[in-house]
């Protein structure tokens, strides 16, 4: 057995779970102060400068607050439910590739920027995310709470019923590169990025991503108003941070998924390709356009929030089933058909766009008429 | 004996004592959590056999979808606490079929380790998505079309089944 690749792997590791960690504390932090610039308010600031130690008070306050354990809970699954919430949303990262292989000079061997470089990669993170509902489930039931209960069936409906939408724009993704490997994807965007080629698919992933991640304005689970605070109601705490470190991890890590399938990955722009700034002369500049690609996609999430309201749950379910997944199922065959005939890509992307323009007016027109909006929310009048 | 071999034996204690666990347990979301957990020691198994595209496909299907599934189906009808009376009477016809599977596979074992271990010839090749993928949608179209039209069918009439009666039509 090769010793080094152990210890590489390892190092990999860490890193990478340093930086999902370093990154949810700061995470936190840019969300506060990004929703309270978009309020006209200050946020918060007293903590060092530009409040950047907050992120260090908000921990060491978590750490020491009382945990309870309420009496007639499950124990060992109310214990179990904020890991088994929290690994998931650690490994899925794994398979994102930071940069191009780099020629480690010591060793004499060539270092890929990625964890895992397995050749179904994308069925990686589908595996990943589909087991990340259990924990926020098990949360629901074992809290012997209703309140705690009823957000952790809403979640796992919600999230079932987005996961085929974004499964489907995974696909088209992996049409698009004609490979499962998450590399070779990065590879394929060298001229054009998916995003250009499928701009319905990349929207309609942004959206499932919401939904998946359970923010705004999806967070179905946690209505406040109607669930107290949803599958967390009972868990106080080190255990209350686990599930919120989760849901910023799986941000992050969701994010940097969407610009690796859609915007590009690590590589740069495609009209820097044969200057300095390209990722081929200079590799450490991958890492970098990638923490710039995330922390834009995180912005948006957080306007997202800032900007809409929340669905109300059975309209959230309806949008999930009638519009996103036919539609998502269309661009595939759309995508299918352009890899098919080998179309120039802006061909796709006007095609794209037809099923999409109609699905908005679809939705548009079924908002503004009330009737018709009863009929697409299953059940009721 | 190799790091395989001694990964593969812990896998099988763990997924022959989840699947006990799973018959055994009284709770119906212990059952489904066992079920989960051999699911994926059974994905694992796939995984050390060169055929990670299987493995995945078993954790997403099974273990992701189908096992969530009945977990929010045992919840929303609080069934968990419900354990079924254990009738030896009617366990009398499964123990026995499951007794003599337990025999042939006790036989296919010691016969399989009587010979000398051969990995297939092409090894990964043989499992990689492109491989898997031409094997499916060209050598075996038709039967993977059939499939496809049976679980349309099955869906369409679940969807189907589940639709609210129209008043006046009852």
């Amino acid at each position: 057995m090769d010793w080094w690749l152990i210890v590489e792997w390892l190092i990999k590791a860490v890193v990478l779970v340093l930086v999902l960690l370093t990154g949810f504390a700061y995470l936190t932090l840019f969300e506060r102060r990004v929703l309270a610039f978009m309020q006209v308010r200050i946020g918060p600031n007293r903590a060092g400068p530009q409040g950047l130690l907050q992120p260090v008070a908000d921990a060491v306050k978590l750490i020491f607050k009382e945990e309870l354990i309420p009496d007639k809970v499950e124990r060992l699954i109310f214990i179990l439910a904020p890991i088994i919430t929290v690994v998931p949303a650690v490994v899925i990262a794994a398979v994102v590739p930071w940069g191009p292989p780099v020629p480690f000079p010591v060793f004499g061997r060539t270092i890929t920027l990625q964890m895992a470089d397995i050749s179904v990669g994308i069925l990686y993170i589908t595996a990943i995310a589909s087991i990340a509902v259990y924990g926020i489930v098990l949360a629901g039931w074992a809290s012997n709470n209703k309140y705690a209960m009823l957000g952790g069936l809403r979640s796992s409906a919600q999230m079932i019923s987005y996961e085929l939408a974004l499964t489907l724009a995974f696909g088209t993704a992996a049409l698009m590169a004609g490979s499962l490997r998450v590399i070779d994807i990065v590879e394929a965007q060298k001229g054009v990025w998916f995003a250009l080629v499928q701009p319905a698919t990349a929207i309609i992933f942004l959206v499932a991503t919401l939904a998946e991640v359970n923010r705004a304005p999806f967070d179905m689970p946690e209505a406040e108003q109607e669930l107290t605070a949803g599958y967390h109601t009972e868990y106080s705490g080190m255990k209350f941070a686990l599930f919120f470190m989760a849901e910023y991890i799986k941000m992050i890590a969701i994010s940097a998924i969407a610009a690796t399938l859609f915007f590009g990955g690590y590589r740069e722009f495609s009209f820097l390709q044969n200057t300095w700034f390209s990722v081929d002369q200079n590799w450490w500049l991958g890492p970098i356009y990638l923490f710039l690609k995330v922390v834009v996609l995180l912005f948006f999430m957080v306007w997202v929030r800032a900007t809409l309201p929340r669905i109300r749950y059975d309209r959230l379910m309806a949008f999930g089933w009638k519009v996103m997944l036919p539609l998502a199922l269309i661009e595939v065959m759309i995508t299918g058909l352009f890899v098919v005939l080998g179309l120039p890509w802006y061909v796709n992307t006007l095609l794209a766009l037809i099923p999409f323009l109609g699905a908005v007016y679809l939705v548009d027109r079924a908002l503004t008429k009330k009737e018709t909006f009863g009929r697409l929310s299953h059940g009721s009048k | 004996m190799t790091f395989e071999l001694v990964l593969f034996f812990i896998l099988a204690a763990i997924a022959v004592a989840t699947a006990v666990g799973m018959v055994l347990s009284k709770n119906s979301v212990y059952a489904a959590l066992y079920l989960v957990t051999n699911f994926i020691s059974v994905a694992i198994f796939y995984l050390l056999l060169d055929a990670p595209f299987i493995s995945l496909a078993q954790v997403t299907v099974y273990a992701g979808a189908i096992m969530v599934l009945f977990l929010f189906v045992i919840m929303l009808l609080g069934a968990e606490k419900i354990a079924p009376e254990l009738n030896w009477r009617d366990m009398a016809i499964p123990l026995v079929l499951a007794a003599a599977l337990m025999v042939e596979a006790g036989l296919l074992f010691v016969q399989r380790f009587s010979q000398p271990f051969t990995a297939s010839a092409d090894g990964a090749a043989f499992a990689d998505p492109m491989s898997m993928s031409v094997t499916l949608f060209v050598d075996y179209l038709l039967p993977i079309q059939v499939t496809g039209v049976l679980l349309l069918v099955a869906m369409v009439g679940a969807i189907v089944l589940s639709k609210p009666e129209k008043k006046g039509q009852a």
